[in-house]
């Protein structure tokens, strides 16, 4: 490669110089993995606001997560890292064969991950242990029958089949307010009501509460607010250590919301990783081809770039979601 | 970056004793940030040594996996500027969700009712 | 965008540096596909002005239903689930669509690599991929539309709209898209800003709609992607019910607000920086004197875009924010008045004893000051905690926003609109139905809109379908004024529409600045400038003369007119 004189091929029209290119895509690439951080910044943010304000449904919850896969799937994920920079190395100094298969160890890591990944979900799947809305705990996979699929009911249809609002469904013309005293498992399936029936009528029927609307639009309420010392229970409590441990111990209400900002940050960073992946196949084909040697290797350092963010916020996951005390 | 002054690009090659090397420090921080757990610090500093292990592990990814040390010290403005606004934007809505906690209704929903 | 191309080699009455008829970006290459696949900023940057202005016709029209069911009490032309989907529109369509892209993806595009003498873009593919982004995030809108509408505003606030009944998911989704559209304009505009500069020209040496570009692309790489969470998070409530948001489920309502408004807030500044940039352009192109206190309106502007985020709870006094919170953000809040304050006392000082013509671009660019110096202090009354009790959700609400919104934004969008029409279409717009046009949106515009501080001020809240007799007189009058300024409007159109067709060919240089875009021809050729262009001081505007042949600024050294 000797013929980098003005206008090499990879070299674009509108720059001057393959070192202008080269940090102006640098440069592109840290803005965009800014903008990552700060996408992934608000699911952080997700997670403090409920740590921070309910750490005992993580202190329960997290039990229910593998430390070891997890664990697992954190050094699978480093070593992947690993790979992938020395890919880049093996780009910059145009080892062409070493570049493809470190690439396919880096491929070879991701699907490792994704593959744990799978095992972790299904047993979730398995115990019901899902987002809010289809979050119904119970042993051992046996889900298909009286339960009736509950997270699929959730997902798809709105709570259609939800098992326990049977009896309460037909209720649902009476307003949500109803519901009270109903067990904790209704509280899906009172929401459906509320959301189905009042749709865009809500300003016209006084909500329960509301003594009268004036018409400056000010509601004249009754208290909604808990008087002090009878705050809802639930919500401020303290945190007991001796609740560690216990598998099955009482469970905290809003457990739910732990599972559902488990699949939210897990969920989100999977995609990341699935994206990964086919960035990395298609650079593992231009590779092949030759693409890449020490004079124009920016896609792989990109790629590179990329995946250790993938990385990074593993890293942070991990001990957030698996390893809680 | 090492940039010539003809405008050609000069990569920075980072040696291969330093990937292996900071892989083989983020294993053992990992294996002990897992043996941590059976410690009990009390019950936040758990979580804060959680976070200045996984806070080593991210910089040293960083700065040579992502071999920010050797770049353009702007690329680092970026991202350590990413961070603050994220902290920004957690710290201020830990501080408000914290205050205004005790006064929420468990189970409001949107038709004005209660569900316990 | 049809230019009249008739026969190569230039037209009658052509002046030097007008290029229609001869080789230009618009005729370098030809068919639909040239245009859908071009990597050409000055062309993208044609598509979304073009796109845009259907946005906007289309938010405008949603503007005049709600403003037309509200010139009488009670229903006058559709039942309230209609109202309340028409000012949702309104709301999404003027905001996502029309408002964040209009001045850095439309106008900008198209000037900002020229302001730099540069090529194009840093990235000009991502620069295609944020236009057919755009265009996804607008079939969404439209099938939101076709699927019944919208009825949350376009705040989106949970509990109601992870429960309406209403087609949200799709206008999401679209909004969700629109982000990536408006990240991937700022991520392009900072590396081009840093990277493509010419060697002579540094930071300080570039025109101020530079630092205002600039700025506003830091806060859509910044705030943008947690709007982009912020929706995720909506759509995966309303698909699987997570209970991140829905109390029902254990969730947290205002949490909402704080992920919507810490994009959101910033937001306003994607909006209103970039307008300021334009403001400082024409103030100083039409006092004929140089820009005062440079430096001040620079850092202003990156000051604006850093304090941007750091008062988004000024939007949650009265939502259940806490106490604590309120007061923080309310004297935060009045730190952002001193950036603003700083660059309207410099245009001002720009003016004074200027040279002032009194062209159509100045005509807006003097309506921007009036409107936004009374929509500015206005956000200070809300700003004030006891205040804003009484005022949030009324009426005075909707015409503070609307005075730095529309009186700031569109009035500055409009301006540079004129301002660099010649230098995208080769021609020049009549004078009388441009300045027209400034004149009556001015006129229709304060009548509209001054009156609803008023409105609110009595109570009358905000989103309302039905109102007390008591406030008819009002309503009225903010109904006949939003007419006019429709008129306004279609009087704008009209003059920029004939003036393709009739238009007289534009110089190189028609206002006499001396930023690099009046130093290519009119307009540009496809790599924007025939040979280096060289970079001064682009407020020294000694270096021109006007020339009555050419009618038109030429170089007094004369060898640098094309």
């Amino acid at each position: 490669m000797s013929h980098d004189h003005d206008h090499p091929s990879y070299l674009q029209h509108h720059f001057d110089t393959p070192e202008q290119q080269f940090t102006s895509s640098k440069l592109g690439m840290w803005l965009f993995l800014a903008t990552e951080v700060l996408m992934f910044g608000g699911l952080f943010c997700a997670y403090s606001v409920y740590r921070g304000n309910h750490p005992e449904i993580f202190m329960y919850a997290h039990q229910f997560l593998d430390t070891k896969l997890g664990a697992i799937n954190t050094v699978v994920l480093l070593c992947s890292s690993l790979t992938m920079a020395w890919a880049v190395r093996a780009a910059q100094l145009g080892q062409k064969r070493l570049l493809p298969f470190m690439l396919i160890l880096t491929l070879a890591g991701a699907f490792g991950f994704m593959g744990i990944k799978y095992i972790e979900y299904s047993s979730k799947f398995d115990h019901g242990l899902l987002w809010a809305r289809a979050y119904e705990p119970h042993e051992e996979g046996h889900h298909g029958d009286d339960h009736g699929d509950g997270h699929e009911a959730g997902a798809a249809d709105h709570g259609a089949a939800h098992d326990g609002g049977d009896d309460h469904g037909d209720a649902d013309h009476n307003g949500a307010a109803d519901h009270n005293g109903a067990s904790d498992h209704n509280g899906d399936a009172a929401h459906e009501a509320a959301a189905g029936d009042h749709g865009g009528e809500q300003a016209e029927a006084l909500p329960d509460g509301v003594l009268e609307i004036l018409p400056s639009g000010l509601k004249v309420e009754k208290s909604t607010i808990a008087p002090p010392g009878s705050a809802p229970s639930g919500t401020v409590l303290t945190v007991s250590d001796d609740g560690h441990g216990e598998h099955h111990g009482p469970e905290p209400e809003k457990t739910k919301v732990f599972f559902s900002i488990y699949f939210l940050m897990t969920g989100l960073h999977g995609i990341h990783v699935l994206g990964g992946i086919v960035v990395i196949f298609w650079l593992l084909f231009k590779s092949l081809g030759g693409a890449f040697g020490p004079e124009y290797y920016t896609p792989v350092d990109l790629v590179g770039l990329y995946w250790h963010l993938v990385d990074l916020i593993w890293i942070f996951l991990f001990p957030l979601l698996y390893l809680i005390h | 970056m090492a940039s010539s002054t003809d405008g050609k690009h000069v990569p920075h090659v980072v040696p291969l004793w330093i990937l292996i090397g900071v892989l083989a420090i983020l294993l053992i921080l990992t294996w002990a940030t897992v043996a941590v757990t059976s410690f009990d610090f009390g019950s936040n500093m758990n979580l804060v040594v959680a976070m200045v292990i996984a806070v080593i592990k991210a910089a040293l990814v960083v700065m040579f996996f992502m071999h920010l040390v050797w770049d353009r010290p702007f690329n680092t403005v970026i991202f350590v500027s990413a961070l603050a606004f994220v902290g920004l934007f957690i710290i201020l809505a830990l501080l408000d969700t914290g205050q205004y906690q005790p006064t929420m209704i468990p189970g409001y929903t949107a038709a004005g009712g209660v569900v316990p | 965008m049809s230019t009249p191309e008739t026969k190569r080699g230039g037209l009658p009455h052509q002046p030097p540096g007008n290029t229609l008829g001869k080789e230009n970006y618009l005729n370098a290459s030809r068919g639909f596909l040239s245009w859908a696949l071009t990597l050409d900023h000055k062309r993208i940057g044609l598509m979304y002005l073009v796109s845009i202005l259907t946005a906007f016709l289309g938010g405008g029209l949603a503007a005049l239903y709600v403003r037309t069911e509200l010139i009488a009490p009670g229903q006058t032309l559709g039942d309230a689930d209609m109202y309340n989907q028409a000012f949702t529109l309104h709301g999404a369509i003027m905001v996502f669509l029309f408002i964040i892209p209009g001045i850095p993806a439309a106008l900008g595009n198209f000037v900002l690599p020229l302001l730099l003498g540069a090529k194009d873009v840093a990235f000009p593919r991502l620069n295609l991929a944020s236009y057919w982004l755009w265009v996804c995030g607008a079939i969404f809108a439209v099938i939101s539309l076709a699927t019944g509408g919208v009825d949350t505003g376009w705040t989106f606030y949970t509990p109601y709209s992870s429960s309406t009944t209403t087609s949200v998911i799709p206008i999401v989704t679209g909004v969700f898209i629109l982000g990536f559209s408006s990240i991937f304009t700022g991520l392009n505009f900072i590396v081009t800003t840093h990277k493509l500069r010419p060697k002579n020209m540094g930071w300080f040496n570039m025109p101020l709609v530079m630092w205002a570009l600039y700025s506003t692309a830091i806060i859509q790489v910044l705030a943008t992607p947690v709007l982009a969470i912020t929706l995720l998070l909506l759509i995966a409530e309303r698909a699987m019910g997570i209970g991140i948001f829905d109390p029902a489920l254990g969730g947290d309502a205002v949490l909402f607000q704080h992920f919507f408004w810490f994009y959101s807030h910033p937001a306003v500044y994607i909006m209103i920086l970039p307008a300021m940039g334009i403001i400082s352009e024409l103030i100083a192109v039409f006092s004929r004197k140089h820009i005062f206190g440079y430096t001040f309106i620079a850092y202003s502007s990156v000051a604006i875009a850093i304090f941007g985020f750091i008062v988004w709870g000024h939007h949650m006094f009265t939502s259940g924010q806490s106490d604590l919170l309120n007061m923080i953000f309310a004297a935060l809040t009045f730190s952002v008045s001193i950036p603003s304050a700083i660059k309207i006392w410099n245009w001002l000082a720009t003016l004074y004893k200027g040279s002032i013509s009194w062209d159509t671009p100045m005509l807006y660019a003097l309506s921007f000051i009036i409107l936004f110096t009374i929509g500015g202090l206005t956000g200070l009354f809300l700003g004030m905690l006891a205040v804003d009790v009484f005022l949030h959700d009324t009426y005075f609400v909707v015409a503070h926003f609307h005075y730095v919104m529309f009186g700031g934004t569109v009035i500055a969008f409009l301006g540079g609109l004129f301002y660099w029409w010649p230098k995208m279409t080769g021609r020049m717009y009549s004078e009388t139905s441009g300045r027209l046009s400034a004149a009556l949106i001015f006129i229709g515009f304060n009548l509209t809109f001054f009156i609803q501080f008023i409105l609110g001020s009595q109570g009358m809240p905000r989103r309302y379908f039905d109102y007390l007799p008591r406030y008819e007189f009002y309503h009225q009058v903010s109904t006949i004024g939003a007419y006019i300024t429709a008129l306004g409007f279609m009087v704008a159109a009209y003059s920029l529409a004939m003036s393709l067709v009739r238009g007289k060919l534009a110089p190189a240089n028609p206002w006499g600045g001396n930023s690099l875009e009046w130093h290519t021809t009119s307009p540009p050729p496809l790599h924007n400038f025939e040979g280096e262009p060289r970079s001064d001081d682009p407020y020294d505007y000694g270096d021109w003369k006007w020339d009555d042949s050419v009618e038109g600024f030429v170089r007094k050294d004369a060898e640098a007119t094309a």
